[in-house]
């Protein structure tokens, strides 16, 4: 656990674990619409073979961002540069630059940038402890060392899912539905406060009532985390976002106000995409 | 051509008993079914023989020492004093030592191999440690008297003794061959299991769980050391049993190097006995019915250590999973 203290932190974790409630009036700017990531001219390499193009974004703070896009369109591999989760595949190279809060995302130590943007997978992903030990995970990795049973409880409540599961705390999280697995995953992820949270198509393994639940519950943390979902789903973005980017064969067509780009969108494509033309 | 033959074998009209049980079995579900049975069945009955020829044997031996054969340590043909002590004593004792040294090296190089190496290096290893496993087990034994017997006698023993000597597991004349050695051999034939299954159980560690706790900011290590070794923990416990029933009855190379002397010892130095290899040795030279009986009844202590030793890591793996269980 030491080895994370022993690195350089972010300036950001000197006073970790905020509390979401007051954080606010910390971290947001009285601005109309301050940014937390901003993606210039963003490249990305799997091997020889380039799957995002020249992409440029700003994902505003406590807002949702939803990108969609056919399959292999790169959306999922654009979210996954914010955290830099593809350096753990080999032969990958990006190019260009990611801001967070104005820091370049490449120069920070990749442990403290993933503690600052957390991220939720495709399919529920819990490790093989108890629902307890996973929310616990990320704070004992960080080296928390305090009221982990306040922390779990607070992280569970954000995530909806105390209610259900504060008598079986102990139990493995395998004995949960998918539904509660995956809430327990967002529970996990925002254990240790992440400013922002990536979504990887959350839902795409859920029925329409948990996936309702999850939406309800990405609308409740907006007021302390900024998101970017990867959805396959039109309807989820209509739904569940304040903007939304569409992307096609790596490079980004259209991005605005998610009611505008659903209803007068500007490019052919993004219209063509929608209306249910291909895709 | 085939569409239109089977069509006209169905239009047929309902035919003889025969006619109807070939024609059911050409749809192949009751030979499958029937060859597979068969297989199970043989299984169970080469177990249930094997069990109950032990036990016919070795009925002499049984009705003279009873229950005392288990904790008797003579052993003596001369004048028929029979006793499974030392044996079962030595069998456990080099697993254990096999085990002690086996697992952390296994488990090591599994993880290096699954996480760390690259994977075309990883290929090229985990073959060479596939054929290592197929190597006989005699050619593992001159491997122990040419080169752990006198490496022992020179250096490794002395040393040991210099540094633990004062543990009766240290103390005591050195003579090369012994329970030490007998272990340190084992834990080289072993490796290779537990090197081969861990890594296919690492590598198969789904790819989320690794990223799961990245995600969250763990480092490389701490994702593989608290995430994916222990997702993959029931199937590096099975390679670890796997190891562990090839030690208790690896019988050659074993024989090669313990020294053949029944007695109980606290020295791991002090020459040693295991039950496959008294039998192996003795089998042939049995002269008597007491004394061959005796040693049948040790082939079925064997059995029934290993039938043993399977069930409580069978209950150890069931009580690991409690609690943190992952989905079978």
């Amino acid at each position: 656990m030491d080895s994370v203290s022993g690195v350089p932190q972010p300036a950001l974790s000197v006073k970790p674990f905020r509390d979401p409630v007051h954080m606010e009036k910390t971290t947001t700017q009285p601005t109309e619409q301050s940014i937390r990531l901003e993606i210039a001219d963003l490249n990305f390499f799997y091997g020889p073979k380039q799957a995002v193009f020249g992409l440029n974004l700003k994902i505003p703070t406590h807002k949702v961002t939803a990108l969609i896009g056919p399959s292999g369109c790169g959306k999922s591999t654009f979210l996954r540069t914010l955290n830099r989760m593809n350096e753990t595949i080999r032969n990958t190279r990006v190019e260009g630059k990611v801001l967070l809060d104005g820091q370049e995302i490449h120069q920070m130590d990749v442990v403290g940038l993933r503690r600052r943007v957390g991220m939720v997978f495709q399919r529920p992903n819990p490790f093989p402890k108890s629902i307890y030990e996973n929310v616990a995970y990320g704070l004992r990795v960080n080296g928390f060392k305090g009221r982990l049973d306040e922390l779990v409880e607070k992280s569970l409540r954000r995530a909806a899912l105390w209610e259900e599961v504060k008598d079986v705390l102990k139990r493995s999280a395998f004995a949960l539905s998918g539904g509660q697995q995956q809430r327990l995953c967002i529970a996990r992820a925002l254990a240790v406060d992440p400013e922002v949270l990536l979504l990887d198509e959350p839902c795409s393994a859920l029925d329409p009532v948990t996936t309702a639940k999850i939406e309800e519950l990405m609308f409740q943390l907006k007021d302390s985390c900024t998101m970017a979902i990867v959805t396959h789903n039109m309807q989820q973005a209509a739904r569940a976002s304040d903007f939304t980017a569409f992307m096609l064969d790596g490079k980004l067509i259209e991005h605005s106000v998610t009611s505008k780009l659903f209803t007068t969108p500007t490019d052919p494509r993004t219209e063509a995409y929608i209306t249910g033309r291909f895709g | 051509m085939s569409a239109a033959t089977t069509t006209m074998t169905r239009e047929v009209p309902p035919k003889s008993g025969l006619r109807a049980f070939v024609d059911k079995l050409k749809g192949g579900d009751e030979i499958a079914h029937l060859i597979t049975l068969t297989a199970a069945a043989g299984i169970i009955l080469i177990t249930s023989l094997l069990v109950l020829e032990l036990w016919r044997t070795s009925q002499l031996s049984r009705a003279k020492f009873g229950w005392m054969f288990f904790w008797t340590k003579v052993w003596d043909a001369n004048f028929d004093n029979f006793g499974a002590a030392p044996f079962i004593y030595g069998t456990l004792v080099t697993s254990a030592v096999a085990l002690a040294i086996a697992v952390p090296l296994g488990l090591a190089s599994a993880i290096f191999l699954s996480e760390l190496a690259p994977r075309r290096l990883s290929d090229i290893v985990s073959f060479l440690i596939d054929l290592l496993a197929a190597v006989p087990s005699v050619i593992y034994g001159l491997l122990g008297i040419f080169i752990v017997v006198p490496l022992m006698r020179t250096t490794l023993g002395p040393a040991l003794k210099k540094v633990l000597g004062f543990t009766p597991l240290f103390a005591g004349p050195n003579y090369g061959v012994g329970f030490l050695t007998a272990g340190i051999v084992l834990a080289i034939m072993v490796v290779p299991f537990i090197i081969s299954v861990s890594r296919e159980v690492l590598l198969s560690v789904p790819r989320e769980q690794r990223e799961a706790a990245l995600a969250m900011g763990a480092t490389r290590w701490e994702a593989t050391w608290q995430v994916v070794v222990p997702w993959a923990r029931t199937g590096i416990m099975g390679s670890v049993f796997l190891a562990l029933a090839r030690a208790l009855g690896e019988t050659m190379a074993v024989t090669m190097v313990i020294g053949n002397n029944p007695q109980i010892s606290a020295s791991l130095f002090a020459p040693g006995y295991t039950i496959a290899s008294v039998i192996a040795n003795e089998f042939t030279e049995a002269t008597g019915d007491l004394y061959l009986s005796a040693l049948i009844e040790l082939g079925l202590v064997l059995f029934l250590m290993t039938f043993i030793l399977n069930g409580l890591a069978r209950i150890l793996i069931v009580a690991t999973e409690r609690g943190g269980g992952r989905p079978a």
